[in-house]
């Protein structure tokens, strides 16, 4: 272990007080009437023009573990981690049209989470709570990596032990208790602005230090060579599960609840649309943040210990100076405490609408509704302390893949419900679950590889499940997210063909064709109270440019 | 995906249809199509043509989506109308 490294700390510390601050702060910003009602304070008002959106979704999609670990895989894998690029590429023009419906009907009818949608389009409670629990199921292991991505950083500042994480976690909890999605919006602020100057000053320095780009791609050749395993470029059989997993996830990616509490709290159609093409920056920086894991390999950085995720911050250890290595650690942690935030406040509404509202306390008050979800945020982070603590963090990891696989099965149900009602709601339950088991059966069969085709693991190793396992003669890999959610969509569309045969009783729409379409000045729109304008950090929201 | 139900009676009546939406479909097919990309060459300032085009993605689904916005945008007069309806300024929309 090395030992610790003060000027890093101090500095990471002092980033971290400074983001508490904020952290309180921003329950005074752009306060609406009162924060006692759930949309008050799980949906910061439904006030946020198109930069804060900006920040909000780009925090909520760009996580800290993503600046981790896809660097570390294209450090231990090649070119196969590059996906990350083309799965961002590929979600905003996919979600273009389908994300504004989404505003339209839920700021008509009062919708905070995707069950209620499902609940209230299809007439059926019990598809809602399938959809609440896989959100809530799917949400909880990716609040975990977030922990994963400050023990990194953690462990190569030489701090060990436990305290800190709780710390940071604590903290977290705290100011998010105190006011609601205004915190993680006003934060991801700070954490942008550092992890853009990481990244430039990354881009700029590590290569001259390493002589160039040509060396940079020349010693991962020579790596990936020398293993036998992983490339520059994608092998033959890699190609499938490349498209396919980037198009898994990036369907994926849009159904997870907190994206989808980041989306409605836009202020109107136009900021979603606008940020669906000022997004892709963020794609930008996470290709250079890729390459990160190339530039380790020509440095010769090692992890420490057998930690892979711990590579980058051990890369900015070697290339910067202390003070400015405690920058780019402020950057990462930070930028954990973004999504982690949205995420506990995503489950906690799913929670609190869908399942305390619907199942156990029917006649709960707006007030009583806020509180839960309040509570139910602090349990929801405190489990992802617990899981972290407790359990092996590689379980955590393995968890995530299971959940990107599992919110892919309410795709039919949120997203193809938005365009069409013709899908049964027994059929959108049966598909569900054929889905799932069909998604489990999958990743249960992918054995872990070691380098040198040696298998580690027989179950659980990954997202790559092999067509030669269905008696087809290839080496061809796809995503078990991708063919799960196929045999989900043709056992939907097989049913709903059944049972509207049989004419069985398929519910009344809760919603009506021009409510996907309404505007914000429309009658029919719900209009939360007027933020408050003459607070100095209003500034870039209610001057929106494109 | 079946096709979307016709719109009801109730005003106001509108729709995402536009020819523009199609062009869409550009950065969401070409990033898959991998086999047409996975080589080396052209390399670009030492970068492998798998990494730089990818990155040229990024780009064009930022001019896509951007060009499918602006050509999708309402009109002001229509803005307007839906304002004055709701007895509501239009805010953050306009331009």
């Amino acid at each position: 272990m090395p030992r610790v490294n003060t000027v890093e700390v101090t500095i990471f510390v002092l980033f971290f007080l400074l983001v508490t601050v904020l952290g309180f702060l921003a329950s005074r910003w752009r306060r609406g009437d009162t924060l006692m009602h759930l949309d008050e304070w799980g949906l910061g008002g439904r006030s946020f023009g198109s930069w804060i959106t900006w920040f909000l979704i780009g925090g909520d999609i760009y996580t800290a573990y993503t600046f981790v670990a896809v660097p570390a895989l294209v450090f231990g894998a090649g070119a196969a981690g590059f996906f990350a690029v083309p799965y961002t590429v590929v979600v905003y023009p996919l979600i273009f049209l389908v994300v504004i419906r989404l505003w339209s009907v839920s700021h008509v009818r009062g919708f905070v989470t995707p069950a209620d949608f499902v609940r209230s389009r299809f007439d059926s409670p019990t598809m809602a709570l399938l959809v609440a629990i896989t959100g809530i199921v799917a949400t909880m292991p990716y609040i975990a990596l977030q922990l994963v991505g400050i023990e990194a950083v953690l462990k190569t500042m030489g701090v060990t032990g436990e305290w800190p994480i709780i710390a940071a976690f604590v903290i977290l909890a705290v100011y998010t208790y105190n006011s609601g999605l205004r915190a993680p919006a006003l934060i991801a602020f700070v954490k942008d602005i550092l992890i853009y100057l990481t990244i430039i000053v990354a881009v700029i320095v590590i290569p001259s230090k390493l002589g160039g780009w040509e060396a940079i791609f020349g010693a991962a050749d020579a790596k990936f060579t020398a293993a036998k395993s992983g490339g520059v470029l994608l092998g033959q059989a890699g190609q499938l599960q490349y498209a396919t997993l980037a198009l898994g996830s990036a369907l994926a990616l849009f159904l997870y609840p907190h994206s989808i509490t980041g989306t409605l709290a836009a202020k109107n159609r136009d900021v979603l649309k606008r940020n669906m093409s000022a997004l892709p920056i963020y794609s930008l920086a996470l290709g250079f943040i890729a390459l990160l894991g190339f530039m380790a390999i020509a440095a010769g950085t090692t992890p420490v210990g057998t930690d892979a995720n711990t590579i980058v911050p051990r890369l900015f250890q070697d290339m910067f100076p202390s003070w400015f290595a405690g920058i780019a650690f402020a950057a990462v942690g930070i930028g954990a405490l973004v999504p982690a935030a949205i995420m506990s406040i995503a489950a906690a509404n799913l929670f609190t609408r869908n399942i305390y509202k619907e199942y156990l306390r029917r006649d709960a008050s707006p007030a009583q509704e806020a509180k839960v979800a309040k509570i139910a945020s602090l349990v929801v982070k405190l489990g992802a302390v617990a899981a972290i603590l407790l359990i092996d963090p590689q379980f955590s990891i393995d968890l995530q893949l299971i959940g990107g696989v599992i919110i892919l099965q309410t795709l039919p149900s949120v997203a193809i419900g938005l365009y069409t009602r013709w899908l049964h709601r027994g059929a959108l339950i049966a598909g569900w679950v054929a889905g799932m088991g069909a998604g489990m059966l999958m990743l249960y069969n992918v054995p872990r590889v070691g380098p040198g085709g040696v298998v580690l693991r027989e179950h659980w190793g990954g997202s790559a499940f092999s067509l030669g396992k269905l008696g087809l003669d290839t080496t061809y890999t796809v995503y078990a997210g991708f063919l799960a959610l196929l045999v989900n969509l043709l056992v939907t569309v097989v049913v709903t063909v059944v049972l509207r045969a049989m004419h069985v009783d398929d519910g009344v729409d809760g919603t009506s064709p021009s409510d996907y379409t309404a505007e914000r000045e429309d009658p029919s729109v719900r209009d939360l109270p007027d933020p408050l304008s003459d607070e100095p950090l209003t500034g870039p929201a209610t001057t929106p440019r494109h | 995906m079946s096709p979307p139900q016709p719109p009801a009676a109730t005003p106001p009546r509108r729709s995402d249809r536009s020819p523009w939406n199609w062009l869409l479909i550009v950065p969401i097919v070409v990033p898959l199509l991998v086999p047409l990309y996975n080589q080396r060459d052209p390399e670009l300032f030492g970068w492998p043509f798998f990494y730089w085009v990818q990155l040229v993605f990024v780009a064009l689904g930022v001019l896509t989506t951007g060009l499918v916005y602006r050509m999708t945008r309402r009109s002001k007069a229509d803005q307007a109308v839906s304002a004055r309806a709701a007895d509501r300024p239009t805010r953050d929309g306009g331009r």
